[in-house]
């Protein structure tokens, strides 16, 4: 077997590998769906009824696409330089100790100002909790992969810790969760129905913003540059450890807005199951995008529409809600593979 | 501090270090293992759950214990099978090829564990492997109940360490995947197929990795819980950094790690009321991320570790 590259990419075969990826990975999970005893072409059709079938359900896909968009653009940016930020999770908590440490009563100013206030400083936690692994990864040549992941296991205990001690709050009833954000800081609702809040306009504005600063600025260059070539960067004049620094504080700046929309738009408070892995699911919205900003606002309807219609289809007929899980795990694999297919062609010789 | 010293004057925090250390070890020689071959295996975490399912599923449904660890093993091998094709023969990033295997492991896992026990709210048990107490040697102070009144699969995990180190560093097999991992193209020049060598070492050491997994449900708990590997997975890529590569320095970085969590559930007694628990809980994962930092000037990754090998291709 022999793997060598294509003369030329179409971009029809590149842009379509994201596509062939998601049809391989409903195919494969179809076992799994049979497996457990209900018919495929009806569960997947419940699947799409319950993401996209009413207006209640698209209002809800969208809900949940928010902080899919938010940490699949910054999953994006920072893989786009090869920096591995596998810690999206934890940014996102830090980003909602943020939003709780001062959204709840601490400072109150008038929305126009409150939303932004907390928004950054969301970011600046999440960059923040981000500067220990890429100092290290920069000046030690530590691998951030695996600080970042063992990050998210000690934020996630800090949280815990505040919710059940200091930051509890009293009028809970026992449940450990952080007192409410003020209304000037709550993200206002989009729709006269449903959930989908103000934080979609500003994951949008975002997508669209990242794309522009990828395509258009210097920035954006030496960080494609870094990540394509680094030493072929280093030649030309790009100081790669700025760039990359620079790149883990966008980064953990989105992942952290994500906990601040997640807090101060969706549920209004902290608690410890604020996130079920967004940062996580964040890395395969990044995948199925290719890393292309703009391209992020699909993969998560899609993916979040998995989480959705899952939830619908597992209730009608009986499947365990882990299948949306595995789709979105094979659907990482599969699109590695689409996508290395559109870029390489195989030959089999003796 | 007395009451430190006083913990480690006791049997049962030595029997516990031994205990909790053996999933470490097997996670840890098997990414090692991975790693000297020059691919990066970032599914543990997914592969240990996997391990812990299966081999404790498999007991469940009336096989033997002996049966459920080598049922472990063989699904982390094909676990460790999907990971060689996707990053060796094709040559994908081995971060994101092992973060997916790890979201697709764990997740499969759950489902297949609610599949078979769809109604199960308290998670059910089986007779987990019991400590042999071995005659004479288990009657020693303290070294007797750390040492020789253990499980059979602790016994296991620690002979596992010279015999990987030997096969390592003293048989042909062992020089074929450590130079797999730092120099592929003299491999290929001696007529040793890289990538057969590497297939074989992330198979290997998945198996083991899903034998780590299976000693939690098996040997030191009998159930399973959702979230139980809870980063040990990840603990042991540390773990491997921390080791440089080495077996001995991977048993001594795994029992450091292990003292500590004793340690920690003993403190908790004592310091709890002034000292919450969730700092406690935070210790081994800081203490991970203090290994590598204190290591890191000193690290020598494998030269060819995270480049994929394609015959014939220059480098």
């Amino acid at each position: 077997m022999v793997i060598e590259p294509r003369s030329s990419v179409s971009i029809w075969r590149a842009g379509l590998a994201p596509i062939w990826a998601i049809l391989v990975s409903l195919l494969l999970c179809a076992g799994l769906v049979a497996w457990a005893g209900a018919s495929v072409p009806t569960a997947y059709g419940l699947l799409l009824k319950g993401a996209f079938g009413s207006s209640f359900a698209i209002n809800e896909t969208l809900t949940r696409s928010i902080p899919l968009i938010f940490t699949g653009l910054a999953v994006s940016i920072a893989f786009k330089a090869k920096f591995y930020n596998i810690g999206a999770e934890g940014q996102l908590y830090a980003g909602a100790l943020a939003a709780t440490f001062f959204g709840t009563g601490l400072v109150t100013l008038p929305p126009v100002l409150m939303i932004p206030f907390l928004m950054i400083a969301g970011a600046v936690a999440g960059g923040l909790l981000l500067l220990l692994p890429v100092l290290l990864k920069t000046k030690l040549k530590v691998d951030e992969v695996v600080t970042t992941l063992l990050l998210n296991f000690v934020v996630l205990l800090l949280v815990s810790y505040l919710i059940e001690g200091p930051w509890k709050d009293p009028m809970s009833l026992g449940w450990p969760q952080a007192a409410s954000i003020v209304d000037e800081g709550v993200l206002p609702g989009l729709l006269a129905k449903g959930r989908l809040h103000f934080g979609f306009v500003i994951a949008v504005v975002l997508a669209i913003g990242l794309w522009a600063m990828m395509r258009f600025t210097v920035q954006g260059y030496e960080i494609r540059a870094v990540g394509y070539n680094a030493r072929a960067a280093e030649f030309s004049g790009i100081k790669i450890n700025r760039t990359v620094i620079m790149t883990a504080m966008i980064s953990g700046g989105l992942a952290g807005m994500a906990g601040v929309s997640e807090t101060a738009g969706l549920k209004g408070y902290l608690t410890l199951d604020l996130s079920p892995g967004f940062g996580y699911t964040g890395i395969a919205v990044a995948m199925l995008a290719q890393l292309n900003p703009l391209a992020v606002i699909p993969a998560a309807i899609f993916l979040s529409a998995v989480y959705v219609g899952s939830d619908a289809m597992s209730r009608a007929v009986n499947i365990p809600t882990y299948i949306a899980d595995v789709i979105v795990g094979v659907s990482v694999l599969a699109v590695l593979c689409s996508v290395m297919f559109s870029q390489y062609r195989v030959r089999w010789r003796g | 501090m007395s009451d430190l010293f006083d913990i480690l004057l006791t049997a049962g925090f030595w029997a516990a270090t031994i205990r909790i250390v053996s999933p470490l070890i097997f996670g840890t020689l098997g990414e090692l293992i991975c790693e000297r071959a020059g691919v990066l295996n970032l599914g543990i975490e997914g592969i240990m759950t996997v391990g812990a399912m299966a081999g404790w599923m498999w007991v469940y449904q009336g096989g033997g214990l002996w049966g459920g660890v080598l049922f472990a093993a063989c699904m982390g091998m094909i676990f460790g099978l999907l990971h060689a094709i996707l990053c060796v023969h094709l040559g994908l990033s081995q971060h994101v090829t092992g973060i997916g295997i790890t979201l697709f492991a764990s997740s499969l896992s759950y489902f297949v564990y609610r599949m078979l026990l769809p109604s199960a709210t308290t998670p059910p048990k089986i007779v987990p492997f019991q400590s042999i107490a071995i005659p004479g040697l288990s009657d020693l102070p303290i070294v007797g109940a750390a040492l020789f009144n253990q499980s059979a699969l602790t016994y296991l995990a620690l002979l596992t360490v010279p015999i990987v180190w030997y096969v390592l560093f003293r048989t042909p097999v062992g020089l074929a995947v450590r130079m797999s991992g730092e120099n592929p193209v003299a491999v290929e020049a001696q007529g040793i197929n890289v990538l057969a060598i590497r297939t074989g070492a992330v198979m290997v050491g998945s198996g083991l990795m899903a034998i780590g997994g299976a000693f939690i449900t098996m040997s030191w708990f009998d159930a399973f819980y959702f979230g139980m590997i809870n980063g040990r997975g990840w603990i042991c890529v540390a773990l491997v950094i921390f080791a440089s590569w080495q077996p001995r320095k991977a048993l001594i970085g795994a029992l450091l790690f292990a003292g500590l969590e004793a340690m920690q559930v003993r403190a908790q007694q004592s310091a709890g009321a002034f000292i919450p628990y969730q700092f406690f809980l935070m210790l081994p994962y800081v203490m991970s991320i203090l290994a590598m930092i204190v290591i890191a000037r000193k690290t020598k990754y494998p030269q060819a570790l995270l480049v994929p090998f394609r015959r014939g291709e220059r480098v």
